[in-house]
């Protein structure tokens, strides 16, 4: 006869007794990323705030206190005209990439129909970034060259009689690049505020009277800018460290901050590089806690 | 603020792609009157609405209110207001835009329009909430910011699409006791989309029951509660037991009919010819325990189940070819001689109660 067994029925297993306090527990769950944020994050941000007052020769850096390289830094006019042609790019990608990936997002948000349309299209807007970015930045260059796809197009055409100059190798091209480059991360987080808007609130404002453009105004944009601001977050940041896009766009004819400390790094002036890389640092921070208190994204998150 | 508009909708259907959500209906709804339009989801009765308020366009027929032909217009131009099923109140605007929204729309002033809209939020109840954010109320209280938000454009007619289903069931029932109450002092017109019987019958001078694209019955809430025009509605309105068989004999002074396997029952003469499909209904409450009086006005089931409710007990019984029929006794009479479940029970009905239920169109 075969016996029947109800599970959790008869004698239970012995308790292996593992008792962790609830304090212990906590700390351990926290620990991994702790680690992690500490070993490749914290740390070396803290190096680099120590190496920025050592001192420095053609070959060697001296451990010491030294506020030189801040002196330095702060006191060149170069550095301030630097700083400022990095802001210009910062400011003239960020209202391209504000204004291409609005409109990107509002077309697949209130435009598309069905939703795998929707996913297909937006899919397809990242498939170039399955490609690296020098790549495509260096595929510009056959486009804009002095005998590239648009200066031979316009000079067969009759168009202009020689090449356009500035369309490589200038601050046209960098921008150009960079609004390529990061268009994406103004429209996937405007995309996503975008689909979270309840369409019957389009319907109200329109049951209230208003025209296309002032629900646009009064409702869609109002409520896009959490989307906006992390967007606006993601290229401000790429565009102030960028240095790669700069260099091959203008040709080394246009600088800005990132490039500078690479050249200083070249030269082994390390510690230079690092008080440049405090001073970006703090710019940076502070711009992005101008945008954090203009817009509050903690509903997005 | 009463200037109440009549609304009549003249064979209008809606089209989506191949299927037809609404089947040419055509419905009058008198001036100042509280309609409810009811029934079962996807019966049509939301996009009837929507095609109202102007936010669905119309696939054939035209929709009158007052005098004027709508069927084209915006849904601002029409002097109707919609309430949605959400709210959808505006989450980034305060209290006082958000009722303000339309008068901004149409360039009205600041000073104007906030005095205006606080005047409304007065009448609401809703000054002290004045500079809130909809995220920081209560369902009731963002419930009524929506009727001011509505109201504040002085419609002939207010849409209300299910407003009551996002409360919880103590304060929807208060809440209907306010929008009855706003209705009859304002004057003007109210449609009222639900799926709640006992929403409709509380609330509406007219009932619009639909189903699959149709009216089925549109009268008053006694007349659709007492004589149901089809089965559907009986079913719907519930407290009704359906009997479905097919007309016997058919004479002046009555008709009978016959369940598929099972008993033989008696109605009023309704001209139907022998041998049609006919269904009749039976209030619940107006079914007896007992022998009946005549033949085909009862018949002995087996008990398959008993509620107690309180005031009643409501008993369910299967017999004679009939699956389900329900009978609600008093609480007084059933425990005067209590009846178990699976015991034999004789059901019986006036000859006054039996309904005559008609076809859908």
């Amino acid at each position: 006869m075969a016996t029947v067994r109800f599970i959790g029925v008869g004698e239970p297993k012995p308790k292996r007794n593992i008792r962790i306090s609830p304090k212990l527990a906590a700390y351990l769950q926290a620990a991994p990323l702790t680690l992690i944020l500490g070993v490749f994050l914290a740390l070396p941000l803290l190096m680099i705030l120590v190496v920025s007052f050592w001192d420095y020769d053609f070959a060697q850096m001296y451990p010491d206190f030294l506020t030189m390289n801040y002196v330095e830094t702060l006191g060149s006019w170069v550095t301030w005209k630097t700083y400022l042609n990095t802001l210009k790019f910062a400011v003239l990608v960020w209202a391209i990439t504000l204004f291409i990936g609005f409109w990107v997002a509002y077309f697949l948000a209130f435009h598309i129909r069905t939703m795998a349309m929707q996913m297909v299209l937006f899919l397809v807007c990242t498939v170039p970034f399955l490609t690296s970015n020098i790549i495509r930045m260096i595929s510009w260059i056959p486009v804009l060259g002095r005998n590239g796809l648009i200066n031979s197009g316009l000079v067969n055409s009759g168009l202009v009689s020689e090449p356009v100059e500035w369309l490589l190798y200038s601050d046209f091209a960098v921008v150009l690049a960079m609004v390529h480059l990061y268009t994406l991360f103004m429209v996937t987080p405007i995309f996503n505020t975008l689909m979270r808007i309840d369409k019957s609130l389009v319907e109200a404002a329109r049951d209230a009277g208003a025209t296309s453009w002032q629900v646009l105004t009064n409702v869609i944009i109002p409520l896009a800018k959490p989307g906006m601001a992390i967007g606006t977050i993601f290229v401000v940041t790429l565009v102030m460290a960028d240095f790669s896009t700069v260099q091959v766009m203008s040709g080394g004819q246009s600088a800005s901050v990132a490039l500078m400390m690479k050249n200083q790094m070249s030269l082994l002036q390390y510690p230079a590089a690092a008080a440049n890389a405090v001073v970006l640092l703090i710019l940076v921070l502070s711009m992005v806690a101008g945008i954090l208190r203009i817009v509050d994204i903690r509903k997005e998150l | 603020m009463s200037k109440a508009a009549e609304i009549e909708i003249a064979s209008v259907s809606k089209i989506y792609g191949n299927t037809t959500a609404v089947h040419a209906i055509s419905l009058k709804i008198p001036a100042g009157s509280y309609c409810c339009l009811l029934g079962p989801s996807g019966c049509g009765k939301t996009s009837t609405l929507r095609m109202i308020a102007g936010h669905e366009s119309v696939s054939g027929g035209d929709i009158l209110l007052g005098n004027k032909n709508v069927t084209d217009l915006a849904p601002a131009e029409r002097g109707t207001a919609m309430m949605f099923q959400s709210y959808a109140l505006f989450p980034h605007l305060d209290l006082v835009e958000n009722v303000a929204f339309s008068m901004k729309m149409k360039g009205v002033d600041k000073e104007t329009r906030r005095a205006k809209a606080l005047d409304m939020l007065k009448l609401m109840q809703l000054e002290p909430y004045a500079s809130r954010r909809p995220a920081q109320l209560s369902g009731g209280q963002q419930q009524r910011v929506a009727l001011a938000r509505a109201l504040i454009t002085d419609p002939e007619a207010l849409l209300l699409d299910e407003p009551l289903s996002a409360l919880d069931p103590f304060l929807k029932i208060r809440m209907r006791a306010e929008l009855k109450k706003l209705q009859t002092s304002l004057g003007i017109t109210f449609v009222h989309v639900t799926h709640s019987q006992e929403e409709a019958m509380a609330l509406a001078d007219i009932i619009v029951v639909m189903n699959d694209g149709r009216i089925e019955q549109a009268a008053a809430p006694r007349t659709v509660f007492e004589r149901p025009a089809t089965a559907f509605v009986a079913r719907f309105m519930g407290d009704h037991n359906v009997i479905s068989g097919r007309a016997t004999s058919s004479t002046p002074s009555g008709l009978s009919l016959t369940v598929p396997a099972g008993g033989t029952f008696s109605a009023p003469a309704c001209g139907m010819p022998e041998g049609d499909p006919v269904d009749i209904a039976i209030r619940t409450d107006r079914v007896q325990i007992g022998k009946a009086a005549q033949d085909g006005l009862g018949f002995t089931g087996s008990v398959s189940n008993i509620e107690y409710r309180g005031s009643s007990v409501k008993l369910t019984a299967t017999g004679a070819g009939i699956e389900e029929f329900t009978a609600i006794i008093s609480d007084r009479e059933f425990f005067e001689q209590p009846i178990k479940v699976g015991e034999a029970i004789q059901l019986s009905w006036h000859a006054g109660d039996v309904i005559v239920l008609g076809k859908a169109q």
